[in-house]
């Protein structure tokens, strides 16, 4: 009797499980839209492409790590907007106070830019955690309310003069070419990977999202692993709040409304199982790269912005299907 | 997560021989208005293994549960260890040294099996995790239990029995002083049983107290030093096992002799109202299986767990696509059967699992019995609106003949206990008529007051006429419950045993192949 059933697998096979038809499509799609458009390899496309897949990358992370253990983030893109409103507001206010130095105000700006974000995040978690309900409501309500406070202090209008420091250094400055947020998406992906792979925080995660249950018989505290994903989420949703008020130059409050359905997206795509339980770093920053390669050809394609939706809804109907189906094939085999 | 090993059970001093690892008198536990556990006394000594006894629904997992933390209790007394405790959680438990196999899986299936084995236990280095150290760790342990298990293999690529080994090793990783197991051989063969019963006896010289849930009479007169009996959440007794008789152990168990255990039903042979010839189904778990069933008797499918015999029930229901053959009931072939057709000719499943199958938990009672009935003109207004009225006395009239248990009529289907949401899913059964009634495992997860009265609605059916057909993995319930029964073994038929053929003796040897002493064999059989 040998420890596991033997199914046969062609070597094509396992190197498909191990990891997915994903890179395959992207390299793919990377070779096609050179040969169909070359202006996508000039080097400064690629750094666009390169920094809309850090964006994606950063939020989808943390919406990765909210569905890993079997909950859903609706509120993601309202942060990017709080945070961005109330970063803004406070740098204005802490340079109207008399505060001399450019980088204080930066620093304490964005560290209280992110109040908000931490308050969404604690709130998620506790009402998901702690009280029991339905992940997909409680952000739906704190997404809800997140966007009226934003839409409600800034009264519908941008909030502009934040120091130079902010808006030209941190939004549009780089470093060896690349721009900081791809350092950022970077230290964000080395950071999750390690916690994933090397730390029982990550393995917590994973048990508290493949059998509740389970979990808790085996004694951990799984109220505490499903809050920190909430919290973890809002916070990197945060980060990419201050990142992107920095690029657009001013606060606004409707910054960053289709990153939800984006975050949710490259997730799926990325193999995230939304039963829980699965799901892995360096898949989901591949996923964002591909879906910013995807949107950046159809750009470059000229194809209307209104078909790049319908495409994008497609590829992820069929990352859906592509995951019910492997589900239930290896259901079959058991 | 700073500590580099955590290492439960090795703060306490070994327990000396002599005194109790676990006391608990006068324990009460309710869940609701249920009263799980009365009046509970158990006592767990130092290097004996006590055997937990009782039917399903007697309170043994309730009293487990109990044990290492996962369930408080309302009132009574708990003393672990010497030490009296009022509050207790399965992390706690588990440092103090109490380890548990449930029944119930406890593991992660999208993990592999030594990410399962440490999960909450991990060793770590300077917050890292020490993969080597634990990969050692793992292979001692597999290697000290026989186990043949590949601890990088992701559980959910596991058969059942492996699943349950990697179970018993993940308590058996840490020392422990108690150690819990709730039948732990259900889904073993009877090389991996004896393994672990090995292992259990060695355990055992080693001092630690094991509580052993099961109701297999071979396990517990091998292993057991003191039986404690219960019954309906009531402690019956303690016993030792050298001063009792299995039979003995049986009706303390059951409260009653054997014989008035099960009814006899009249046996009127009508015509055949279902017949499979030759039927292969699509997924491979029953094949060339020919058997017909008429009405007036009760037909039988025995086997192990995972022989197919479930599967041809689902079949004819239309929830097993049917490769070759033909399903015909009363004359009509079903060909693409599907619940709905086989609904339309008559034939009436009730599956095993109540939960995901079965019920609709949370919905009234009401609409849980006559939702298989709502086209019925009966049930209808001018055939477009609900008759509500007749919908109501319907379910009135099925509580009190079937004498379902509930808080009231508009009670969700999820309060009633297992045995009475197995007799909601009969009363739907009556809500319209059927000529074949196809029972999968009918008595699972029911206590043994509802165990009688669902026997009796068997008797009922049978008698009025019916075709009924169970398939059981409990040996006594198929054997004296059916007229004729079938054995299935590895999705063939393997024999056909009829009327007073049907003994204990016939039916076990067409379980195991005796021609073949190699293969492995499934572990011991029901009570009986």
């Amino acid at each position: 009797m040998t420890a596991h059933a033997a199914i046969p697998e062609s070597r094509t096979s396992k190197v498909l499980k191990a990891i997915g038809i994903l890179p395959f499509v992207l390299v793919l799609t990377c070779v096609l839209l050179a040969l169909y458009e070359p202006r996508f390899l000039r080097v400064s496309n690629l750094i666009n492409v390169l920094r809309n897949a850090s964006f994606l990358t950063i939020i989808s992370a943390g919406q990765m790590l909210v569905i890993i253990v079997g909950g859903f983030d609706i509120s993601v893109g309202a942060i990017v907007a709080l945070t961005s409103v109330s970063s803004a507001l406070s740098m204005v206010g802490l340079s109207s106070m008399g505060i001399e130095s450019a980088g204080v105000i930066v620093l304490l700006g964005c560290l209280m830019g992110l109040v908000p974000a931490l308050a969404v995040g604690i709130a998620n978690g506790f009402l998901v955690s702690v009280l029991k309900i339905s992940p997909f409501m409680v952000t739906i309500g704190t997404m809800t309310i997140a966007v009226g406070i934003a839409g409600y202090v800034t009264g519908g209008t941008p909030i502009y003069d934040m120091p130079e420091l902010f808006t030209r250094e941190i939004g549009r400055g780089k470093f060896l070419r690349l721009p900081y947020i791809v350092y950022a998406a970077a230290l964000v992906l080395a950071l999750l990977w390690f916690m994933q792979n090397q730390t029982r925080l990550g393995r917590y995660f994973y048990a508290v999202g493949g059998n509740e249950k389970a979990s808790r018989l085996t004694g951990l505290n799984t109220r505490k692993y499903i809050w920190l994903a909430y919290v973890l989420s809002a916070l990197l949703a945060g980060i990419v709040g201050l990142f992107l008020t920095a690029r657009v130059g001013s606060g606004e409050a409707t910054l960053g409304s289709n990153l939800m359905l984006e975050s949710i997206s490259v997730a799926v795509i990325g193999g995230v199982a939304l039963k829980g339980g699965v799901g892995r770093i360096q898949m989901v920053a591949l996923s964002a790269i591909f879906l910013a390669v995807l949107s950046n050809g159809m750009s470059l394609a000229r194809i209307d912005s209104k078909y790049h939706i319908i495409i994008i809804g497609l590829v992820i109907v069929f990352a859906v299907a592509a995951e019910s189906f492997r589900e239930s094939r290896r259901n079959k085999h058991v | 997560m700073t500590s580099t090993t955590t290492k439960p059970g090795a703060a306490i001093a070994p327990g000396t021989s002599d005194a109790a690892l676990i006391e608990i008198a006068h324990l009460d536990k309710s869940y609701g208005a249920f009263k799980a556990l009365e009046d509970m006394q158990f006592e767990l000594r130092a290097g004996e293994v006590h055997v937990l006894f009782g039917e399903n629904g007697a309170g043994k997992s309730t009293l487990i549960q109990i044990i290492c933390g996962v369930q408080p209790f309302d009132s009574g007394s708990y003393r672990l260890f010497g030490e009296t405790l009022s509050s207790l959680t399965p992390a706690l438990a588990h440092a103090k040294g109490v380890s548990v196999v449930f029944q119930e899986f406890s593991l992660i299936p999208d993990m592999t099996v030594e990410e399962n084995l440490f999960l909450g236990h991990e060793i770590t280095s300077g917050g890292r995790l020490a993969k080597s150290a634990m990969h050692k760790k793992v292979q001692a342990v597999l290697d000290r239990l026989g186990f043949h298990l590949d601890s990088s293999a992701r559980v959910s690529t596991l058969r059942r029995a492996h699943q349950q080994m990697v179970e018993i090793a993940k308590a058996l990783l840490w020392d422990c002083q108690v150690l819990i197991l709730d039948e732990p051989t259900a889904s073993l063969t009877d090389h991996e049983a004896a393994q672990l019963f090995d292992i259990i006896e060695q355990l055992r010289s080693e001092g630690l107290g094991i509580v052993y849930v099961s109701h297999r009479m071979p396990e517990i007169s091998r292993l057991a030093d003191r039986v404690t009996v219960l019954r309906d959440g009531k402690f019956i007794a303690t016993v030792n096992k050298a001063d009792t008789s299995e039979k003995e152990l049986v009706q303390l168990m059951t409260g009653r002799t054997f014989d008035e255990f099960f009814p006899h039903i009249q046996r009127n042979p009508g015509d055949t109202v279902l017949a499979f010839r030759d039927v292969t189904l699509q997924s491979g778990l029953a094949e060339n299986i020919s058997f017909s069933v008429r009405r007036g008797e009760v037909l039988g499918f025995a086997g192990l767990a995972g022989c197919g015999k479930s599967e041809v029930l689902r079949a004819a229901f239309g929830l097993e696509a049917v490769e070759t053959g033909a399903i015909t009931t009363g004359g009509t072939k079903l060909d693409n059967n599907s619940p709905r057709k086989a609904l339309n000719n008559r034939i009436c499943y009730l599956p095993s699992d109540r939960a995901t199958e079965g019920l609709a938990m949370h919905q009234s009672l009401i609409a849980n019995s006559t939702i298989a009935a709502l086209d019925d003109p009966v049930f209808s207004l001018g055939n477009m609106l609900l008759n509500r009225r007749a919908e109501t006395s319907f379910t009135e009239k099925m509580i009190d003949k079937l004498k379902i248990r509930t808080p009231g009529l508009h009670a969700k289907a999820d309060q009633l206990s297992g045995g009475n949401k197995q007799k909601l899913m009969i009363a739907r059964g009556l809500s319209r008529e059927f000529d074949v009634f196809l029972f999968d495992e009918p008595t699972v997860g029911v206590d043994i007051q509802a165990k009688l009265e669902i026997y009796d609605v068997i008797k009922t059916l049978t008698e009025e006429g019916k075709a009924v057909v169970i398939a059981s993995s409990e040996l006594a319930e198929v054997m004296h419950m059916s007229h004729r029964v079938i054995v299935m073994r590895e999705g063939e038929i393997v024999g056909e045993l009829d009327g007073d053929a049907v003994t204990e003796n016939a039916l076990l040897s067409h379980f195991f192949d005796h021609g073949d002493q190699d293969t492995d064999q499934p572990q011991g059989h029901p009570t009986s």
